[in-house]
């Protein structure tokens, strides 16, 4: 046992030789040309982001390791240790400046707008989108743009956790816009064939991708900035980017610029007390999502939950097989898979506005776990007091309704009113269908100030300020109806 | 009037041959010891139970053996019969007042204001007038059965069954439901009470019918 320990610790160990191994964290998932598995050999990555990896970690002389990273949650893991380096498209920002270690710029995009073929003539920024709805990734300089744009010009944002759907969804009419990097849009446009949609010619706006290291990291930094130098001196980096057909002479002036001025372009960042404030007014708003898609969830999961439960105890024999199986598949299967169905599977049939799609996804799920509640409420009210109605002469359904009903309800609101503190806890799985509710805008702030602490306690106390009451009323319907006697 | 009644419990007569009459306005307590099948008779009357052979007519209604035939076909019995269960069983989401409006409302028809009226008179005449607004939970013993007796009277039936009423009644209140019993009897009522309490069933019954074991 105590071999088998020390075993393991020792693979552990050597797994971890930091001295002369580079490793560096990014998101394959959809990353694709700056870090993508591998078609030939998918335990591998490729894309320009792995090449320049490699190139600074020849230039200091070590090898690579890559660690798969939820792109959002490149900051906080490299500043936790997980990897030395994070580079995935990582963009400059004056947050990811304040709070970590970020290298020069070695890449310049552009912020670009796509729009459907016949609108392209009408569009020409994001001024021409009042009223619209613009598609981009959660927590990017583009999504900033989008929500500044919000107050200025009236435009909707929609913020997505991939950098694939909002391209569908534009083609399908979902949104009337996508704003992204242009490489982005570039390899969106070539996976179409060219068709679909229209990419304008005019940026939004310009930014650089750097890497990022842990503030503590500083000295690593440093060596990193010098490889940098020396790879945009030597065309290394020039030919990694031709390679991958990202290059274009903005990269070249960029390339003089940080030469030239050894630049290492950092803005000064925002003082924190100000970027909190800042986001009181969405995480206020999304609080009001998150309430909203849950109250409307709970009272669609109550109707259906009751018909349910009706057909599942009253109903024909195939009314019964029915209900069960529509209970066992949506008890049996994850949340998440239902919410993706119902937004992006039944595309083809049916486009669902995300919010709608949310209250469905949420609503039928849980319909299935109190249609259970409530078959279990209506067979525990006691026979002697169906029968008593019987021999007053009322039909069964008078039964249902005036007696077993009202008995029923009162076994079933505590665990209903549990469900419901369980469901407005589940309503931030939505965020994955582009609704921003309120884990997601903290998910959104965390990242954008690089720190879970306060935005994570900020959002603890919205849910528990939510939650706790009906919590407390669950207890007190408990107390109140559980006992039979007085 | 049953009539050579069995009731057979997996090929166990639980009933063999039972043959009773109740008259209006007569008394007629069923003595057996527990488990003898009297709950059992009780609920054939009141086409809560199915039975295997004899036949059982109430004020004209006959039941026949085979399963219980379904509510619509009992609306006419559902008036000439109330039945008193021995847990009382009043609807405890309701008041006592409504435990004795529902069937007035929802059965015969009447106006909320006739049906308030109508089951106060009730529960009156039976001396729990004053409980008419109490929950069932808040309720004694003994007013509970009261209050069980009014909503068994509210559809005015023929023929009140009760199964077991002195079981959790110190000897006053037996005496003092006795009486009540008897009052039920003189208005013109048949009343068949299933009993294993000998005292109570010769000093109130017109009629004693022992059930063998």
């Amino acid at each position: 046992m105590v071999s088998l320990a020390l075993g393991i610790l020792t693979a552990l160990a050597v797994q971890h030789p930091t001295a002369r191994v580079l490793v560096w964290g990014g998101d394959a998932e959809g990353g694709a040309p700056f870090v993508e598995a591998d078609p030939a050999d998918p335990s591998q990555v490729r894309g320009f982001d792995v090449e320049v990896a490699d190139r600074i970690a020849r230039g200091l002389g070590r090898t690579t390791r890559f660690v798969q990273v939820q792109w959002s949650s490149i900051d906080q893991s490299v500043e936790r240790g997980d990897f030395a380096l994070g580079l995935s498209g990582v963009e400059d920002t004056p947050a990811r400046r304040a709070r970590h270690a970020a290298t020069l710029p070695y890449f310049e995009f552009r912020e670009v707008l796509a729009v459907r073929p016949e609108e392209a003539a009408r569009i020409h920024g994001l001024i021409d989108l009042r009223g619209r709805r613009v598609a981009t990734l959660g927590a990017t300089i583009a999504y900033d743009l989008l929500v500044r744009a919000r107050d200025s010009t009236g435009l909707i944002p929609v913020s997505y956790d991939d950098d694939v759907h909002p391209y569908g969804d534009l083609v399908t009419g979902r949104v009337d816009a996508v704003l992204l990097d242009h490489i982005i849009a570039q390899r969106a446009l070539r996976r179409r064939g060219g068709f679909g949609f229209l990419i304008l010619a005019q940026p939004v706006a310009v930014g650089h991708y750097v890497g990022v290291l842990a503030r503590a990291d500083s000295a690593l930094r440093d060596s990193v900035d010098a490889v940098l130098r020396e790879a945009m001196r030597d065309g290394s980096l020039e030919q990694i980017f031709r390679r991958w057909r990202v290059w274009d002479p903005t990269q070249g002036v960029l390339f003089d610029a940080v030469l030239r001025s050894s630049m290492t372009a950092r803005p000064a960042g925002t003082a924190p007390v100000v970027q909190a404030i800042a986001y009181l007014p969405p995480l206020a708003r999304a609080a009001a999502v998150t309430a909203l898609v849950s109250v409307l969830s709970m009272m669609l999961a109550v109707l259906v939950g009751l018909a349910l439960a009706s057909g599942r105890l009253y109903g024909s024999g195939w009314l019964r097989a029915l209900t069960t199986v529509y209970i066992e598949v949506i008890r049996g299967t994850p949340l998440l898979l239902q919410l993706f169905v119902i937004y992006y599977g039944l595309a083809g049939v049916i486009r669902l506005p995300a919010f709608l799609a949310a209250i469905l996804g949420l609503g039928l799920n849980y319909a299935a776990y109190e249609a259970e509640i409530y078959r279990g409420a209506l067979l525990a009210v006691p026979r002697a007091q169906l029968e008593a109605g019987r021999t007053l002469g009322l039909s069964e359904g008078q039964i249902l309704r005036l007696v077993r009903g009202p008995q029923a309800l009162r076994y079933a609101l505590a665990p209903m009113t549990n469900d419901f503190v369980a469901l407005l806890k589940d309503s931030a799985l939505v965020s994955v269908i582009t609704v921003v509710e309120l884990t997601k805008q903290t998910a959104i702030y965390a990242t954008n100030v690089g720190s879970w602490i306060v935005p994570g306690a900020l959002c603890a106390v919205v849910y528990l300020a939510m939650s706790l009451p009906l919590a407390r009323l669950a207890r007190r319907l408990e107390q109140r109806w559980g006992g039979r006697a007085p | 009037m049953i009539d050579r009644l069995r009731v057979r419990f997996d090929s166990r007569d639980v009933l063999r041959a039972l043959s009773l009459e109740v008259a209006a306005g007569e008394l007629v307590a069923l003595m057996a010891p527990s488990g003898a099948g009297k709950t059992t008779a009780l609920r054939a009357v009141a086409a809560l139970q199915p039975f295997d052979e004899g036949r059982i007519v109430v004020d004209g209604f006959a039941l026949l053996p085979g399963p219980v035939p379904p509510e619509a076909r009992l609306v006419s019995l559902r008036r000439r019969v109330g039945l008193v269960f021995q847990g009382h069983a009043l609807f405890d989401h309701l008041s006592a007042l409504d435990n004795v409006t529902l069937a007035l409302r929802h059965v015969l028809g009447k106006s909320r204001a006739d049906a308030d009226a109508v089951a106060q008179r009730l529960l009156d005449s039976l001396e729990v007038g004053a409980r008419a607004s109490a929950w069932p939970r808040q309720l004694s013993g003994g007013e509970a059965q009261r209050v069980a007796i009014a909503r068994a009277l509210a559809p005015d039936p023929a023929l009140l069954l009760m199964d077991e009423p002195t079981a959790a009644l110190d000897p006053a209140r037996r005496t003092a439901l006795g009486a009540t019993l008897r009052g039920l009897c003189e208005q013109g009522r048949g009343l068949l009470v299933a009993t294993h309490d000998a005292e109570f069933a010769r000093a109130h019954a017109d009629r004693v019918l022992t059930l063998g074991t």
